[in-house]
């Protein structure tokens, strides 16, 4: 699983470098956040724009992301290409993330 | 595309109906889904319609991989899709144990309202694949599993 992780300021994005984020790929996708999260930035922001397919087990992996941040932390979603943005809305998860358009909205958001 | 050799049943392009036989693995419905997606744009499906039906039969072969074959090998799954007037119609068949009670999950929609510790990390699937059917079947015969799936074409929702 490829992520490409940065900083503006002290906000953390993460770039996923994979076309999909599926059964084949939930768990390589948890072992390499958790990785990349445990630099301890507060806020993370999640730029999901390379990824075109998310199935359950990715979208359970998303979210088991987020409760592994716990409550002092954030994680935000950027960039979801319009069938990964659809899974969110079907399934009511978008409304547990904050989700932005994309990652330059997420900070500009994010920073307030 | 003609990348035959590359472990799967060749498909050419325009290849409705699509018969696929693969073990139910993440690495193999991966590939097979990759391969109904170009069947299905071959056959003219595109934009949201064709990415309800690959959720969906990913959703479902998955289901027969972490359920049907549980605790044991990757079991073999024939997946065959072919058009059915305007929509589409999906059969999926493996010998691994039946649904449980005889019936596919009802597929309750898990709560989003909980505190993010209660957050669900799964038990999406059923809703989805419900929800983005227009009809299914299920039958249990001769020690093997048969869903049948129904897809017409929708408005975007």
């Amino acid at each position: 699983m490829e992520l490409d992780s940065s900083y503006i300021d002290d906000i953390q994005i993460i770039s996923v470098r994979e076309s999909r984020i599926d059964s084949a790929g939930a768990i390589r996708f948890k072992d390499a956040m958790r990785a990349a999260v445990a630099e301890g930035a507060v806020r993370v922001v999640l730029d999901l724009s390379q990824v075109g397919f998310v199935d359950s087990s990715g979208l359970g992996a998303i979210v088991a992301l987020m409760k592994f941040l716990g409550p002092e932390r954030k994680l935000d979603l950027a960039g979801l290409t319009p069938d990964v943005d659809k899974v969110f809305r079907l399934t009511r998860m978008d409304t547990v993330f904050g989700i932005y358009r994309d990652v330059d909205t997420a900070i500009s958001r994010a920073a307030g | 595309m003609g990348d035959a050799g590359a472990g799967l049943l060749d498909v050419t392009e325009t290849a409705l109906p699509l018969e696929l036989t693969i073990l139910a693995a993440p690495e193999q419905v991966r590939e097979a889904l990759k391969r109904l997606r170009g069947a299905l744009e071959g056959a003219g499906w595109a934009g949201h319609e064709l990415a309800r039906v690959e959720l969906v039969l990913a959703e479902a072969l998955n289901n027969i991989a972490e359920h049907a074959y549980a605790g044991g090998p990757a079991g073999p799954v024939i997946l065959r899709i072919a058009p059915e007037g305007a929509g589409l119609r999906a059969v999926l068949r493996d010998r691994g144990r039946p649904m449980p009670r005889g019936a596919p999950p009802e597929g309750t929609l898990p709560p989003s309202d909980v505190a993010t510790r209660a957050l669900p990390e799964g038990g999406f699937g059923w809703f989805l694949i419900r929800s983005q059917t227009d009809s299914l079947i299920y039958r249990r015969e001769s020690g093997e599993n048969r869903l049948e799936l129904h897809f017409r074409p929708r408005a975007e929702r």
